[in-house]
């Protein structure tokens, strides 16, 4: 066990676990605001990264316009299913939503299915972004470092919408209380949407990094992860979105590093690890690490 | 008078059930046998479902889980002790000899799906609504890893296969009244009220003296029963258990039969088990035939979403319709 090896299992730990961080944001923007658990979101993430596949490789467009097309994707599919599945049955009970979501979900995976067929496809990057670069003993890829800025910079901007700006003031109180936002004068609507938007946007943007990291897609892809990025919130505290980013990040680091530093017959059990966590930390610590109490309903 | 008239439906229902099985198995042939016997199974894991997620509210989506457990062990007993060397050469030494006939394999196998239920509910049933839907697809991702990795047990993705045929339309059909017919008992018993009271209002309920974790704990684990048992059947209805058959698809078509029937309506599970079941066959020679893979989920989904927007309540609502219930109100039972 040296230093280097140390290093860069620290470095795929950052880049996975800006990944799930960027995933948790949307979970927990979604939850905050409706209090919904929206499945659909990892899904999200495989359009995203097939988005990607057709504008890169089949286009050929550079990358930063890639990458804006494939946010508004992204944005777009979230209005689409807000609109079409969540906005009908708002104020039924949360299981209904729920159901609803896992149904979209299922959904989506099969018009993958139908459409693009099963079988994975390869997913590669020009080679200006696969060269390696050093880092002492450890290297990475410029794609590796243009995920983790490209995460970097849409978590600031997101902090800096979600704090200063108005629309970020109307989400902020429609998460805290619906009926009185809408009193005030916020346009509920407009403001769910732009949530469901602005995840999701984030969640097809994991689906180009997904893309870029991994090298193979299939329509299958988002569930699992979506699923982890879910814990990843959870870690974090639902609702809050600093608590997405450290979960997302806590999680990458975790999982990595069960995997590099365990021998590797365990290496196989990493999602039942994940899931563990997940139902231990749902029964110590239901409130995550920054998440805020949620007072029992009588 | 009072005439009990859930009892006589029940009794109309399994008379007819035990007809329908006799005529079926002298008169169809075996693709069609092998259709009903999956409608039986998934009447089973629909009405068992609706146990935990209808009558009592808890959102589960665990239950393949406890299919797997309770068709791996099926399996593992059932297995000819000559073949067994063959197939799983690192069987654990203590487990070689053992071996059962199919029907007490069976209840063993539901036996311990409920106690890993029980021992998963004293964990996971504290938390509430869909947070404990979440923990029970934690626990389905954890058994599927489990299987995909206990080479020795499990023989891992390969799933155990060339299992014995034992599963016929009189099993099925066996099976399928014994879960109508306890599902039903307990609903029109003081254990079911309480069940459907810790589902409207869990504080009212414990404030009046229902004990929340026993009936949680018995309600999940009753499901699990059924699972289990369902599992096996299954697991020897098409001669093999997979891991990935188990999945949350799986989970995703029972809690679609459970939602479109009516949460907590017996007579809604059974008649949505069926319709989805027969369409269900009808789309796979579309798909397999015009290579348009995917079109039955998309079909399913689309309908579980037009439901809960147009009709959230299901097709039966949360109670037993008139047809079966007659006058039978249920404040007025004694």
């Amino acid at each position: 066990m040296d230093l280097g090896y140390l290093l860069q299992q620290l470095i795929n730990g950052l880049i996975l676990g800006s990944m799930y961080a960027l995933v948790a944001i949307g979970f927990s923007m979604i939850y905050g605001i409706v209090k919904l658990i929206n499945f659909a979101h990892g899904d999200i993430v495989m359009i995203g990264a097939f988005t990607t596949l057709a504008l890169m490789e089949t286009a050929g467009l550079p990358f930063p316009l890639v990458a804006s097309c494939v946010l508004f994707t992204g944005c777009a599919m979230g209005i689409l299913i807000e609109r079409t599945s969540f906005r009908p049955m708002r104020g039924a009970p949360q299981v209904t939503g729920f159901i609803a979501s896992l149904g979209v979900s299922i959904m989506i995976q099969n018009f993958g299915i139908l459409t693009l067929s099963a079988q994975p496809r390869n997913f590669s990057f020009p080679d200006y972004m696969q060269t390696m670069l050093n880092l002492g003993p450890a290297s990475f890829r410029v794609v590796d470092l243009v995920i983790f800025l490209t995460a970097i910079v849409l978590m600031v901007t997101l902090m800096f919408l979600v704090k200063k700006t108005k629309l970020g003031m109307a989400m902020r109180a429609t998460a805290e209380n619906i009926d009185v936002a809408r009193m005030m004068g916020i346009n509920i609507n407009k403001t769910i949407m732009a949530t469901f938007a602005i995840g999701s946007g984030l969640a097809g943007i994991a689906g180009l990094m997904w893309g870029g990291k991994f090298g193979q897609i299939d329509p299958l892809m988002g569930f699992v992860p979506g699923l982890k990025s879910f814990v990843a919130a959870v870690i974090g505290g639902v609702g809050s979105i600093p608590g997405a980013i450290l979960g997302g990040f806590i999680l990458g680091f975790s999982e990595v590093l069960f995997v590099g530093l365990l021998p590797p017959i365990y290496s196989s059990y990493r999602d039942a690890f994940v899931f563990g966590t997940l139902i231990i930390i749902l029964i110590i610590l239901p409130n995550g690490l920054l998440g805020k109490d949620m007072e029992d309903r009588v | 008078m009072k005439i009990n008239r859930p009892l006589y439906s029940l009794a109309i229902m399994i008379l007819f059930l035990i007809v329908f099985a006799i005529l079926m198995k002298n008169m169809a042939n075996d693709y069609i046998l092998s259709i009903v016997s999956f409608t039986g199974i998934n009447i089973m894991l629909a009405v068992s479902l609706n146990l935990t997620n209808g009558f009592t509210g808890l959102f589960s989506l665990g239950h393949p889980a406890f299919m797997a457990i309770g068709g791996y062990i099926t399996a593992l007993l059932t297995f000819s002790i000559e073949k067994k060397p063959l197939f799983l050469p690192d069987l654990p030494q203590w487990m070689v000899p053992v071996h059962l006939p199919f029907f007490p394999a069976l209840l063993v196998g539901g036996c311990c799906a409920a106690c890993v239920a029980l021992i998963l509910g004293m964990s996971v049933l504290r938390l509430k609504g869909h947070y404990l839907a979440v923990a029970t697809i934690g626990f389905l991702i954890i058994v599927q890893v489990f299987l995909n990795n206990a080479d020795s047990i499990t023989r891992g993705p390969l799933g155990l296969n060339g299992l014995t045929d034992f599963t016929n339309i009189y099993w099925v059909t066996g099976w399928v009244i014994v879960t109508i017919y306890i599902c039903w008992k307990i609903k029109f018993s003081s254990l079911g009220r309480s069940m459907l009271s810790v589902r409207e209002d869990e504080m009212a309920a414990n404030a009046l003296g229902v004990n929340l974790f026993y009936t949680r704990n018995f309600a999940l684990a009753v499901g699990a029963f059924f699972a289990g048992i369902a599992g096996g059947l299954w697991g020897h209805l098409i001669t093999a258990v997979t891991p990935n058959s188990f999945s949350l698809i799986m989970s995703f078509n029972i809690v679609v039969m459970v939602v479109v029937g009516g949460t907590g309506s017996i007579t809604g599970s059974i008649t949505a088990a069926i319709i989805f079941t027969l369409a269900y066959e009808c789309f796979k020679p579309l798909e397999e035939n015009f290579g348009i893979y995917g079109v039955g989920e998309i079909v399913m989904s689309l309908i579980l979403i037009l439901i809960l927007i147009f009709r959230p309540s299901g097709m039966f609502g949360a109670d037993e319709p008139a047809f079966v219930l007659g006058k039978y109100k249920h404040h007025n039972f004694n």
